[in-house]
């Protein structure tokens, strides 16, 4: 494009096995297998790890040997994204434009925003994609619809947006169809897989909320007749130890597992009574304890942090819609908060009895 | 359809049927099966699975379609207690992070 400067992606970025050259220019190759680093990166953001940095540069890459008639594939500067993407495109050539989405999936980018319309525009623009193929049509992510107009990206490029499957994986079948998806690819769905692999980033992301807790609980659990003992404090932290972990077990693994098979829409009620199963074990656990009040207390932690982690899945999860999230908080937050006050209460009274 | 369904009384998803052109986009981009093509009409036939995603709005080029649309996150609700702004996802405009999910 005349008078608009190209920008190509660094050759040297650790997955990059070789390059092509353009019209506009040398454009990094990049296999469709994963190494081990590329599935330990992989592994890792999905404990949370380094998550907000595994980028790779945006712009144009080639997979196999691609001409100006290939696909154009569109996607996030993820790498988990980006990964996911490649390792479908066995035996084929295509081009891969990625979008800066600061690292982020192509869904929540397209939340934000940052996978949009801008975005693409500028970067078919700066990667001089009409140079290099000729076909004029780009296959984009259908969840990246919430932050793409088409009819906006084909005004101010040329080029026309085609959605592909919701999931990478299908995109193999889109291709050979023609670029026509059944109703099946555009269907999110929700299912047990999905639901696990983000219960270790969803665990990671409230480990420190529970860990303050049984802190709290511990530090707290020597005040009683006397002022202050600390045996009396040891004596007393498992109990607060094991309701602030059986709270995000509860919550954040046991509860979007169970997902579909736990009554009431609402994530807070299904957290809540998966939290009351948890509180009744910790009860069978140590009764022997004698320490009614303090098991009460870790009972009510138990039902309550449950509650509000497994609200929190209504993020993570692919079916849940801001005013009904909105409804959910108001109708439940309340109780949340005087559970938090309850717990409190009953957890000191229980110094004394 | 989905075993997996939620609150469905406060979807603020329109639809303005007489401004509807039959372009399609909207049943293509949908990711819930809100909308299908009935004739050279679009029509809602599950408005109650609607996420307000607001793909469908984004991508109408007549109008025809309004939502209040956001993310069903309870985390980036909290977050926007906090800060003004949308309810949103990822880093925001100053590139720090918001510290919740993606």
């Amino acid at each position: 494009m005349p008078g608009s400067k190209v920008t190509r992606p660094r050759l040297d970025q650790p997955f990059v096995t070789g390059s092509i050259d353009t019209l506009t220019g040398t454009v990094p190759v990049v296999p469709v297998e994963l190494t081990w680093r590329d599935r330990r990166g992989g592994y890792k953001v999905r404990w949370g790890i380094g998550r907000y940095t595994y980028t790779v540069d945006p712009g144009l890459y080639a997979v196999g040997s691609p001409t100006d008639l290939s696909p154009v594939l569109v996607t996030a500067n993820y790498k988990l994204t980006f990964d996911a993407l490649r390792r479908t495109l066995t035996g084929r050539d295509a081009w891969i434009l990625v979008l800066d989405t600061r690292g982020i999936n192509v869904w929540c980018a397209a939340g934000k925003g940052t996978f949009g319309t801008a975005e693409l525009v500028s970067r078919v623009k700066s990667s001089g994609l009409a140079q290099v193929v000729s076909h004029g049509v780009l296959v984009l992510p259908q969840l990246g619809a919430t932050g793409v107009a088409a009819h906006e990206v084909r005004r101010g490029t040329g080029f026309r947006v085609l959605w592909g499957p919701v999931r990478a994986a299908d995109l193999p079948a889109f291709l050979d169809a023609g670029s026509r998806a059944t109703a099946e690819m555009r269907t999110v769905t929700f299912p047990l897989r999905d639901r696990l692999v983000l219960i270790p980033v969803e665990a990671a992301n409230v480990v420190a909320l529970a860990l303050a807790v049984a802190a709290g609980a511990v530090v707290t659990g020597g005040i009683g007749p006397g002022w202050y003992s600390v045996a009396r404090a040891l004596e007393r932290a498992p109990i607060g130890i094991a309701a602030a972990f059986a709270a995000i077990i509860a919550g954040t693994v046991v509860a979007p597992a169970l997902l579909p098979w736990l009554p009431c829409r609402m994530f807070a009620v299904k957290g809540a009574i998966v939290g009351l199963a948890a509180a009744l074990l910790i009860d069978l656990v140590f009764w022997s304890a004698g320490a009614p009040f303090s098991l009460a207390a870790a009972g009510v932690v138990a039902v309550a942090g449950a509650s509000f982690a497994a609200m929190n899945f209504t993020g993570t999860s692919t079916f849940t819609s801001l005013h009904g999230v909105e409804k959910e908080m108001r109708l439940v937050m309340p109780w949340q908060a005087l559970g938090a006050v309850l717990a409190v209460g009953l957890w000191i009274a229980g110094g004394w009895l | 359809m989905s075993d997996l369904r939620y609150l469905e009384d406060v979807i603020t998803l329109r639809f303005d049927v007489d401004k509807c052109t039959g372009c399609g986009q909207c049943a293509l981009v949908c990711p819930h099966g809100v909308f299908v093509m009935d004739g050279n009409r679009a029509k809602v036939v599950d408005r109650g699975a609607c996420m307000e995603c607001g793909a469908c709005a984004l991508n109408c080029a007549f109008g025809a379609i309004d939502v209040k649309s956001g993310v069903g996150c309870a985390a980036a609700i909290i977050a926007s207690y906090f800060r003004r702004g949308d309810v949103s996802c990822g880093p925001d405009d100053t590139g720090g992070s918001t510290g919740v999910c993606c």
